[in-house]
Parts: structure tokens; sequence; C-alpha cells
């Protein structure tokens, strides 16, 4: 009883105010070393400096929304109808571009415009798909193969024999095993293409996984995911995010090749490797030449545009450069 | 050497696997490639009959023990549909000496253009010269390669009045191949050695040349060269031992007879025996490069102990 009234007494004489909450005062908190450091926010500062990145940023946003609701549009005609001249009651074969057919039409009479927006649906479609699945793939067995110290020889024996198949037979073979479509072709890019961000992933977390920091944050017992989240991931996110906008130009590259070397997407879908393909066919006449550089300039915009974003996030992602 | 030795049992063991691999994805293929485009043609007997023949009903293992004693004998066997009963060594032969022609020839004009471009780059870093060759950079990486060979091919033709198509004995007909070639290329070797020189030169010992009176020249060309080359020349040896591999867009635009679309060609057509002989000759090449390369890395830059990173890679 007396134990808990001397321990009352002491409490009463405590000024009460002391547990108020303060009022922020930036100066005073600059004393103790506290700064409002946000990592997104500096991220996010860092990359809006970058004029031409912003500008190209804009640029691709805009895209994709016109990708998405050009077939909803008024006048818009199909990717994939073929039209016919309703005086001649032939097909609309080759017209230059005009008021009606804005990129003129192909060797078939189907309208360019309508199928380079659906093409690059089509492609930024599947260079997204493979860039989610690198970057799930590639951190889940990255992080394995870099933090579980058993797994990391096994793994590298796994990745030195995988890394030797040259690409182009696993992408052949398997385009050629499994149904032409948009499927088979991701599929195809996915299991190639995890490989490199694994690797990225193991060695930066092998880089930082015991550096001093790592090994205070664990002395003072921090746990594990505050580890992960708080020390790790910050480091981690340049790259992860600079892999996965590379990898939609790479993506795109890619099914230009297939499309080029005759593996691509069944020639019904419109997709930007199919129509370099069908422009390349006629680019020995200076007037059909229409149907390559269309195509050609609209890969060209969103390959350059995400393969600069991505370099610039990835830049301004990095902790060392915020200020 | 011991480190070399077991080094090169393991890159043995994964190559091993590898054409394994290969040979058992083959099988896995559909059996129409064999036939070409006679298939339809042909009744179910015949068809056995002809795959009989190939050797291709017997079990997958039979199938690999025979592959295996083949190679050890020094024998890569005959291709099977691409020119039927030819040695695979003479099908590769005349291919590999000219995709090696051009491609060393493109690797030269690269090395040369590439690191010159690198450095102007990193000696005006933030100017003018470093932002144009950044935009090339950019643009050579980003954009697919077949589209900017398309446009060189429409439009160089015209202006400079060069033939359209590869030809053996017309050294002209040459020039727009090696640009084709050697325009990634050329962005790649900018690209490093840009990276790697502004690196040195924000290191101390930089800051020391200069302060003992050393001039901007002379810190470039004795210190910092030096060092920003090291990193270079661990890829140097596979990129000269990958030139005989071909490009596929290059030789199929202008119809040069090299090496470049014969995998592609030879997986399509299922010529199994020439699939694995490329999947080996390709593999070999990857690994001794990558060999190559460390030791050359060793040898020009004596802080690198090759013992102390074995299995690292």
């Amino acid at each position: 009883m007396s134990s808990k009234k001397i321990i009352g007494k002491m409490a009463d004489s405590i000024d009460p105010s002391l547990f108020d909450f303060a009022e922020y005062d930036e100066s005073k908190s600059e004393l103790t070393g506290y700064s409002n450091y946000s990592f997104w926010r500096s991220t996010v500062q860092v990359f809006m400096k970058n004029k031409v990145a912003v500008a190209l940023l804009i640029l691709m946003v805009c895209v994709i929304i016109f990708t998405v609701i050009q077939p909803y549009l008024p006048n818009q005609k199909s990717p994939t109808q073929i039209y016919i001249n309703p005086e001649t009651n032939l097909q609309y074969r080759n017209v230059q571009p005009n008021d009606e057919f804005r990129f003129g039409t192909n060797s078939i009479g189907q309208d360019l415009w309508a199928r380079i927006w659906s093409g690059t649906r089509t492609s930024l479609f599947i260079g997204v798909a493979v860039g989610l699945f690198e970057a799930l793939v590639g951190i889940t067995i990255g992080a394995l193969w870099g933090y579980v110290r058993k797994l990391d020889a096994i793994i590298t024996e796994i990745y030195n024999v995988w890394d030797n198949i040259p690409s182009t037979v696993v992408l052949i073979i398997l385009t050629y095993i499994m149904k032409p479509g948009i499927s088979t072709i991701i599929f195809a890019m996915c299991m190639t293409g995890w490989l490199e961000m694994a690797r990225f992933v193991r060695n930066l977390i092998i880089i930082i996984r015991d550096r001093e920091y790592n090994l205070a944050s664990r002395c003072l017992g921090t746990p594990t995911n505050r580890i992960i989240t708080k020390n790790l991931l910050p480091y981690l996110v340049s790259v992860i995010m600079l892999r996965m906008a590379l990898a939609i130009p790479a993506a795109i590259g890619n099914e230009v090749f297939l499309s080029y070397i005759g593996m691509g997407l069944p020639l019904d879908i419109p997709s930007l490797g199919n129509l370099i393909n069908e422009g390349r066919a006629l680019m020995m006449d200076p007037n059909q030449r229409y149907q390559l550089f269309f195509p050609a300039a609209v890969i060209s915009v969103v390959t350059i545009s995400f393969y600069v974003i991505g370099n610039v996030f990835a830049d301004s992602a990095d902790p060392r450069n915020h200020v | 050497m011991k480190y070399i030795s077991t080094r090169l049992f393991r890159s043995l063991l994964t190559l091993i696997i590898v054409v394994t691999v290969v040979f058992l994805l083959m099988r896995m293929m559909p059996i129409e490639g064999y036939f070409g485009a006679n298939f339809d043609k042909l009744d179910e007997a015949q068809k056995t009959v002809k795959l009989q023949n190939l050797g291709l009903l017997d079990p997958w293992y039979t199938q690999l023990k025979n592959f295996y004693t083949d190679l050890l004998k020094g024998n890569l066997g005959e291709s099977i549909t691409y020119r039927p009963k030819v040695a695979i060594t003479k099908i590769l032969g005349d291919k590999l000496i000219t995709s090696l022609k051009l491609g060393m020839s493109s690797l030269v004009v690269s090395l040369v253009l590439g690191l010159g471009l690198g450095i102007l780059m990193a000696r005006f870093k933030g100017k003018f010269m470093d932002k144009l060759g950044t935009v090339y950079v950019v643009g050579a990486n980003a954009v697919p390669a077949v589209i900017y060979y398309l446009l060189i091919q429409v439009f160089f033709t015209d202006i400079f009045n060069l033939p359209l198509l590869y030809d053996k004995s017309n050294p002209k007909s040459w020039i727009l191949p090696i640009l084709c070639l050697s325009l990634v290329n050329i962005a790649y070797y900018a690209m490093w050695i840009r990276r790697y020189m502004v690196d040195e030169l924000n290191k101390d010992y930089v800051r020391l040349a200069r302060a003992k009176g050393l001039t901007n020249k002379e810190i470039m060309s004795k210190h910092v060269m030096r060092n920003a080359f090291v990193p270079m020349a661990q890829y140097l040896p596979a990129s000269i031992l990958y030139t005989v591999s071909g490009s596929i867009y290059v030789e199929s635009l202008f119809s040069i007879p090299g090496t470049g679309g014969l995998l592609v060609t030879a997986i399509q057509r299922q010529d199994n025996t020439l699939v694995q002989a490329l999947v080996l000759l390709y593999s070999s090449i990857g690994i001794i490069g990558l060999m190559l390369g460390d030791i050359l890395m060793a040898a020009f830059d004596p802080r690198i102990k090759l013992a102390n990173e074995g299995g690292s890679r």
C-alpha cells in the first residue's frame, strides 16, 4: 500500500505538461538531427528537375490513354476490317494518307491509323506484362539468391546453364512448341528475361546485406520486414524501376525481331512488329514508304521515351542523388 | 593455373548441360519440320520410314548417347534438312569466315569511333558534345535495331549511291553492312568509356596529379584512360569471338551469306544436328570469351587477383 502511495506522490510531482505533444518547429528539430526526409518526395523532386524526362512522361501518359480510348472515339475505323471503295467495288489498296485514312491504307485496304494504335496497344500490353512478370520473378529469385546463402551455389549453377543457352533458341523453340498468340509470346519473353533482373537484384542484395547500417539495425532488434522495407528496398527501387522501364522497349524490340523472322504474332493481330514487317515488304517503292515510316516513328518515340524515363527515374530514385 | 583448370572443368560441365537441354528441347518440337512442305503429301508409313532413317524414333537416351559418342570422335554430324547429307563443318566453314570478316571490321570501326566519342563526351561533360552523344546513345540503345537498319538501307543507298546488296568482290558494298553492325557497338563503347572516365575523374589520384601540376592532357592519357580501360578489357575477347555469330538483321537485309540467320533457319527446319552444333559453338564462345576477358583484365590491372573471385561468376 505504502509503496504505491510513494509512487503516486512522485508521479504527482512530475510536471504533466512534459507529456503534452510539442509543437512542430523546424529550426528546433534540426538541432537534434531530425530531418523530414522522405524517400518518395525526394525522388519525385529530383525527377521533376529533368525537363526532358517530364515531357516524355507526359507524352507517354497521353499515348497510353489515347491507345486505350482510341477505338471508342468517333469516326475511328476498325483495325482489321478491309475497306472497299463503293465506286469501283475494289479494296482501298495502298491509299496514300488523306482525310479519310489519316495514315493511308495497307496492301489489302486496312486503315493504317487504326492498325498502328491497335498495334501500339498490343505491343505496350506485351511490354508491361513482361516487365511486371520479370520484376516479380526476378526480385523473388534474386532476393532468395542473395539472401539465403545455402541457395547461392545452386542458383548460380542454374543461372550459368540458362544464361548460356542462346535466348534466340529459347524464344523460337517456345513459340514453336506452343500455339502462336499473345500469351505465348509473353511467356517466351518472360522465360528469357527474368535472368538479368535476378542477377541484378542478387548482386545488390549481396552488396548491401552486410553493410554496417544493416548490421546496426539488426543489433538494435529491428524486425526483418522493417530492414527490408526501410534499408534494402530504397536501394533496390531504382534498379527495379529501371529494369521494368527497360523491359518495355526490350519487349517491343523482341516482338519486332520475332515477327521479322516469321515467328511472331499471327498476322491478323495488329502489332508493331507485324506492321514493320508489312512496311518492309513495300519499302523499295518510294510512294509506299509511309507504311514503314509511320510504325517506325511510333516505335521510336515509345521506346526512346520509356528508355529515358526509366533511366532518369532510376537516377532520381537512387538515395545518393538526394540532397 | 589451378584457377584456370577448375574453371575450365566447370565450364565443360555447364556446356554439356546446355547442349543436353537444347538436344532435349529440339526433340520436343512437332515432327512437321523434318518434312518441310511435303508434310501433308506423305502418308504415315513414309513418315515413319524417314524418321527411322534419321534415327529419330530411337528412345531419347539412345539418341543422346549416339550424339555424344560422335562428338567425342570429333564428328559434328551431317545436316539433315538444311542441306541434307552435307557435313556441318563444311556448311559452317565459309559462313563463319564471312561473318568473322565483317564482324571484325565493324569491331575495329566501333572501337575507334566508340572510344573516341566516349572520351570526347567525358571531357566535355555536360556540354553540347556530351548531350549530342547521349542522344545518339539513347537512340541506338532504345529503338529496335531493325528500324534504323531499314532506314539506312532505304536512304543511304540513294544518297551515297552505294550498292543495295552485299557483293563479295565489291568493297563498296561492304560499307553499309559494316556501318549497320557498328552503330549499336559504338553507342555501347561510348557509354561505358564515358561512365568509367567520369568515375575515375572524381577520384583522389586525379586531384593529386592535378595538384602536382600535370596538364589535363597528361592526366587523361597517362592515368584516367588506363584505369578506365580495365573494365572494357573484360568484354573485348567475348565481343571478338561473338562476331562469328553474325547479325540476323544485317545479314538478311543485305543478303550476306553469313551465320546470322543460320540458327533461326536451322530451328525452323528442325535440323537437329545443325542446331546442336551451333549451340555448342555459341555457348563455348560465350564461356571462353568470358574467361579470356577475366584473364585479360587481371593482366591489365595487377590489383585484380583471379583466384579470389573463383566461382563468383
